[in-house]
């Protein structure tokens, strides 16, 4: 539905630089992927800060614009970035990290003073470096098939095929070797060799993006995508595919945040995929803090719940009833009724006070209670705790114990528990 | 009973006692209710297969990983006020071996703790430490980088530093782990040494070989506490397969259901 | 412009005399607190950290409407720290990296950075706001009061390191330990991040957000490579982050400008970083143990001496195989090692040069047959002792096989420490072998003539 809105007030140079954005957000979430499977994130980093000097090089080199030699250049010193923190770290044992701080502000450094001394003969704006010039891609086209396209894209696109092409054609070697280096190398594949493919399609990609959106993007886009998608999947196809939605998004996204507030696209567009991991950080299904402490919640609702029924069917078992007992098993009486309320919501426990199982809360009573008097046989017979021991321990991990684990505990398990309970049977 | 002050571990009040211990790393339990008493001046070794929790144990009771229920006393006080009688020797690999210290500065480090804020170690501590590193052999190489020392002599260093503590209560993690037998035996008897001198030792240990010749006391571990005693009793064939055979898958499905279950 | 360098160095001129100054400190505190980050592998906080500042400059301006230095710097250090914190929540509570989490950190909070900066500068104000001064920093623009603030700073981390050298040095190098001594090991950890957090963003004016993580991590690293001290390393990276900040300022002060052309003269702080890594490179070169050079000339020493004492264990083998004949090195050393002619020739020249061989003629040439000389016959059967030490002590320790011992006492044998050597013969000696023990396994027969046949 936005892109109707949008597609109402958007012109088609808007639609152009989206296109640019987004081509070029996807082809570096490409190889950023494996940057973040491989714990090498921050090599993206450093080759895209250290692209610089490479570019200012190439300029004062060649005296042109040439877009050849200055990706020729900027690859170089690129690759260089990747290459000299390995020997640094290797040869002059400096930490790896390290290791690369000090190799991209240096050639950084050095890119800033070539293009300040040269400013004449360099005409690169340090700001332009940093946060590029998408705004303006759609000035600077070429004709395709008749149709003016922004040059930058279409570079930016065979970029993007390579490296989809690349990591279709490499995934098996890729994912082997990303998973696990020293099973790559023992299975022929070399993960030197991967090592340096990677470095290469991460600098190629960072030089041709670098031009059209700055380095902030690229920083933003090699990674950021990567790590989102990584918080979502546990698969690497998946992960590859979210990504370059994820980029997709924040280009779209960005531009539209940037139009509206008229301010830098590419921040706009790094701010997004930032705010896109930092809510996949605090929401992710699985990995998220969120989820994480949403399942704790619910978790220690359900722990609650089956404390209340495991103590009724105690009593329901003896034959008695006394208040006392679900006082025991929940201290706290705003959560004992809140189990409570939530029980008989579920049919388990019936409206009327005194509290009562209906037949399907005894069925389920049933379970739990089997559940901790089988671990508390488990507990005694195996690891021979002694008796005073074994109720609460068992009263913690009835919680969690997965029908399979109590199929097996049953086995062989006799019919009391050690304190000489019965142990319910499984039907009623 | 003359009881020296400065080492409870002379009295015979337990060294550890460890009540219900449950401990989870990321959620998934890795010690299960372990329940536990370990005596004072005893050699005591843990052992256990890999993942069994030995290092954890130790972790544990030092309050270096929380406790997911139960408690631990030292010396019948909580681990808070019986800090000053501990001294902790960490797995070699946990450390950075390049980094800029001499042996000694790192022997000098268990003087630390009973320096207090800001005060440095002055010639009192450096001569402490100067004798720990002599009481393992290793003065000559007082003044080298750690990184250039062998495995055998790092893990000397380290035992140093924990001489240096002064401690009535050492634990140790894989104290002989990547040493020779000769550097073996050169430590056995300074941990003798502490023994007679009324400190109480409890190291992880993997040679079962050794356990009989170097320890008093065993504990064996399986993510539960299988048994726990005097060698003589404790370190029958039978607490072996237990400890090593054993039915313990269940366990660890029940730690991963744990784990999922916390989200 | 001699006349400027002097004018410089003497410290004739105000202005330029409160950026030496400003520029100095700056890099002498972040050289001290960066040793720490370095040595904990947090080397790339600081960089994080630093793009952090520009959002909360850009949004400290918006709250005060103005350029309040005070107020950026606030509005950098609340921002930095924050995401400090959220590097350190990410890693510690998802399954994402730190290092992942650091590089998304540097684009996420540089492009909101920059969109606010765009936004100041639509605004009335914006333009006087001169938020891009700090991505590339300005330290020429650097005034007393920024220099006094730069004082303060260093001030307070350096005395902060001072009081705490000790307890930062046991948790640097073991935090377990730390932790099991009683420190406050977080409490610590979060002193440090601090410290990093406020010289960082103290030193954005002059050196700029990009390039503010080389004086972190540039000088330590430097520091490393002469010493073997902490305390050493600190006072090293300081001077050194020192030096860079006084001479990138004088450079980019004085430097003359490549003629004919159009230029915007030396960005100041790119040539602090400049310097400092000129400091770097010679490091990595040039330190005694450390270096790179110092490393490739023991390879090649190391390399020389096994392949020295490889002739003579070779000739030493020989005279035992067949006592007063002359060694034949090309048959012998080619055959048997496979050397090449010319590696063959250098070491002989190399053993002729040290008078462990010699021809058997006074006036040959050395081409031909060798014999060893009296101190190469002593040399040689040490060579050989220690060869032999060491094969029959992987035999009889390592349950190595006879046949396969050679080669491992091959490699071994030559870097042997003196008080290991000792151990081994002190063992031989108990058992009665003091001598140059016999091979324990039999010695390839010396091939008679070229291509020997078998």
């Amino acid at each position: 539905m936005s892109a109707t809105v949008a597609a109402a007030f958007l012109r088609p140079d808007d639609w152009w630089t989206i296109a640019t954005a987004a081509v070029c957000s996807v082809a570096c979430a490409i190889p950023g992927c494996f940057l973040v499977l491989r714990r090498q994130s921050l090599l993206g980093d450093a080759i895209s800060h250290a692209i610089l000097p490479g570019l200012a090089g190439a300029f004062l080199l060649t005296g042109s614009r040439d877009p050849w030699w200055m990706l020729l250049g900027a690859g170089a010193v690129g690759l260089a970035t990747a290459a000299l923190s390995g020997v640094l770290h290797r040869r002059g044992r400096v930490p790896p990290d390290a290791a690369m701080g000090v190799v991209f502000s240096v050639f950084f450094a050095l890119g800033v003073v070539l293009i300040s001394l040269a400013a004449a003969r360099v005409d690169l704006d340090p700001g332009c470096v940093l946060y590029g010039t998408l705004e303006i891609v759609a000035f600077d086209t070429l004709s395709v098939a008749g149709v003016e396209v922004p040059r930058v894209l279409v570079t930016l696109s065979v970029v993007l095929l390579v490296n989809a092409a690349l990591v279709a054609a490499f995934f098996k070697e890729l994912k082997v070797a990303s998973f696990d280096p020293a099973l790559a190398t023992a299975m022929g594949f070399s993960a030197g060799l991967i090592h340096y493919a990677l470095m290469t399609a991460t600098a190629a990609t960072a030089v041709v993006s670098f031009e059209a959106v700055g380095s902030v993007l690229v920083v933003a886009m090699l990674v950021a995508p990567g790590a989102t998608a990584h918080l979502l999947t546990d698969r690497l196809g998946r992960l590859v595919a979210i990504a370059c939605l994820s980029a997709g998004l924040s280009a779209f996204v960005g531009y539209l945040v940037a139009l509206g507030l008229n301010t830098s696209v590419a921040g706009s567009v790094a701010t997004i995929a930032g705010g896109q991991f930092l809510l996949a950080v605090l929401l992710a299904p699985r990995h998220g803090v969120g989820a994480r402490a949403v399942a704790r919640r619910l978790l220690s609702l359900r722990i609650d719940r089956e404390d209340v029924l495991g103590t009724l069917y105690r009593r329901h078992e003896s034959g008695a009833a006394s208040g006392a007992e679900l006082a025991w098993a929940i201290p706290d009486p705003r959560r004992a009724a809140r189990a409570v309320r939530a029980l008989r919501r579920r049919g388990l426990l019936e409206r009327a006070d005194p509290l009562r199982l209906t037949p399907a809360g005894l069925d389920a009573a049933r379970g739990v209670v089997r559940t901790h008097r089988l671990w508390e046989t488990f507990l005694s017979r195996e690891l021979g705790l002694p008796l005073d021991h074994l109720h609460e321990a068992s009263h913690r991990a009835e919680h969690f114990i997965s029908p399979e684990i109590q199929r097996r505990l049953s086995a062989d398990s006799p019919d009391t528990d050690p304190h000489g309970k019965r142990i319910p049977p499984r039907e009623g | 009973m003359i009881i020296d002050r400065s080492h409870p571990g002379v009295t015979t009040e337990p060294a550890v006692e460890v009540h219900d211990c449950t401990v989870a790393y990321d959620r998934r339990p890795v010690l299960w209710d372990v329940d536990l008493l370990l005596p004072p001046r005893r050699l005591i070794a843990i052992v256990g297969p890999n993942g069994a929790g030995k290092s954890t144990l130790l972790k544990a009771i030092l309050g270096l990983v929380p406790l997911a229920s139960g408690k631990v006393e030292v010396f019948g006080k909580p681990l808070r006020q019986a800090r000053h009688l501990v001294g902790y020797v960490p797995q070699r690999e946990s450390v950075d071996w390049d980094f800029p210290v001499s042996a000694l500065d790192v022997v000098l480090m268990g003087r630390y703790g009973r320096l207090g804020w800001v005060r440095r170690p002055g010639s009192a501590d450096r001569r402490a430490a100067r004798e720990a590193l002599e009481k393992v052999g290793m003065s000559a190489c007082a003044d080298r980088q750690i990184s250039q020392l062998s495995g055998g002599q790092q893990q000397r260093v380290f035992l140093a530093r924990a001489l240096a503590q002064d401690a009535s209560l050492y634990f140790m993690d894989e104290p002989f782990a990547g040493v020779d037998a000769a550097t073996e035996k050169a430590m056995v008897t300074v941990l003798r040494g502490l023994r007679e001198g009324g400190r109480t030792v409890v190291a992880v240990h993997h040679d079962l070989q050794t356990v009989p010749e170097y320890f008093d006391h065993v504990v064996l571990l399986n993510m539960r506490l299988v048994a726990a005693g005097p060698v003589g009793e404790a370190f029958t064939p039978a607490n072996l397969h237990k400890t090593y055979g054993g039915r313990l898958t269940i366990l660890d499905e029940a730690a991963e259901a744990v784990r999922r279950a916390r989200g | 412009m001699w006349d400027d360098v002097v004018r410089l160095l003497t410290l004739q001129d105000a202005n330029t005399r409160v950026v030496l100054i400003g520029a100095g400190l700056l890099g002498l505190a972040a050289g001290v607190v960066g040793s720490f980050a370095v040595l904990r592998r947090r080397a790339l906080v600081g960089d994080a950290v630093a793009h952090a500042a520009l959002p909360g400059i850009g949004l400290a301006f918006f709250v005060v409407g103005e350029r309040d230095f005070g107020a950026f710097l606030l509005g950098a250090l609340v921002m930095g720290a924050a995401c400090a914190g959220l590097i350190s929540l990410v890693r510690a509570y998802t399954r994402v990296k730190e290092d992942a989490a650091i590089a998304v950190a540097v684009g996420g909070f540089f492009g909101l950075g920059i969109v606010l900066s765009r936004l100041a500068q639509n605004s009335p104000e914006g333009n006087k706001a001169g938020l891009d001064g700090f991505i590339y920093g300005k330290a020429a623009s650097m005034i007393a009061s920024d220099a006094r603030l730069i004082a303060w700073v260093a001030g307070g981390a350096l005395l902060g390191v001072a009081l705490l050298y000790k307890e930062l040095k046991v948790l640097s190098f073991d935090r377990d330990f730390a932790q099991a001594q009683g420190w406050p090991t977080l409490a610590l950890d979060l002193l440090v991040m601090g410290l990093i957090c406020v010289v960082t963003v103290a030193g954005l004016p002059a050196v700029g957000i990009v390039l503010i993580v080389a004086l972190l991590v540039i000088p330590p690293a430097a520091a490393r490579f002469w010493t073997d001290r902490l305390g050493t390393m600190l006072v090293l990276a300081g001077a050194i982050g020192l030096g860079a900040g006084v001479l990138g300022t004088a450079v980019s002060a004085t430097a003359p400008v490549p003629a004919g052309m159009l230029s915007r003269g030396w960005p100041t702080g790119p040539a602090i970083v400049l310097c400092a890594g000129a400091a770097f490179l010679a490091s990595l070169l040039a330190a005694p143990r450390r270096g790179v050079v110092a490393g490739a000339l023991r390879r090649v020493g190391l390399r020389r001496r096994i392949q020295l004492q490889n002739l003579l264990r070779a000739m030493h083998e020989a005279a035992e195989g067949s006592p007063g004949a002359l060694f034949e090195p090309g048959v012998e050393l080619m055959l048997e090692r496979g050397w090449s002619p010319s590696r063959v020739r250098a070491v002989v020249r190399r053993a002729r040069r040290a008078g462990l061989v010699e021809p058997p003629g006074a006036d040959d040439p050395g081409r031909g047959p060798l014999r060893l000389t009296e101190a190469g016959a002593r040399a040689a059967a040490s060579v050989v002792r220690a060869h032999r030490q060491w094969e029959l002590f992987l035999i009889e320790h390592a349950d190595i096989a006879p046949d396969h011992v050679d080669r491992d006492a091959d490699q071994i044998e030559h870097v042997l420490p003196p008080d290991l050597l000792r151990t081994l013969e002190e063992r031989l000696a108990a058992s009665g072998r003091a001598t140059v023990p016999v091979s324990p396994h039999p010695l390839p027969k010396p091939a008679p003539g070229a291509g020997g046949t078998p």
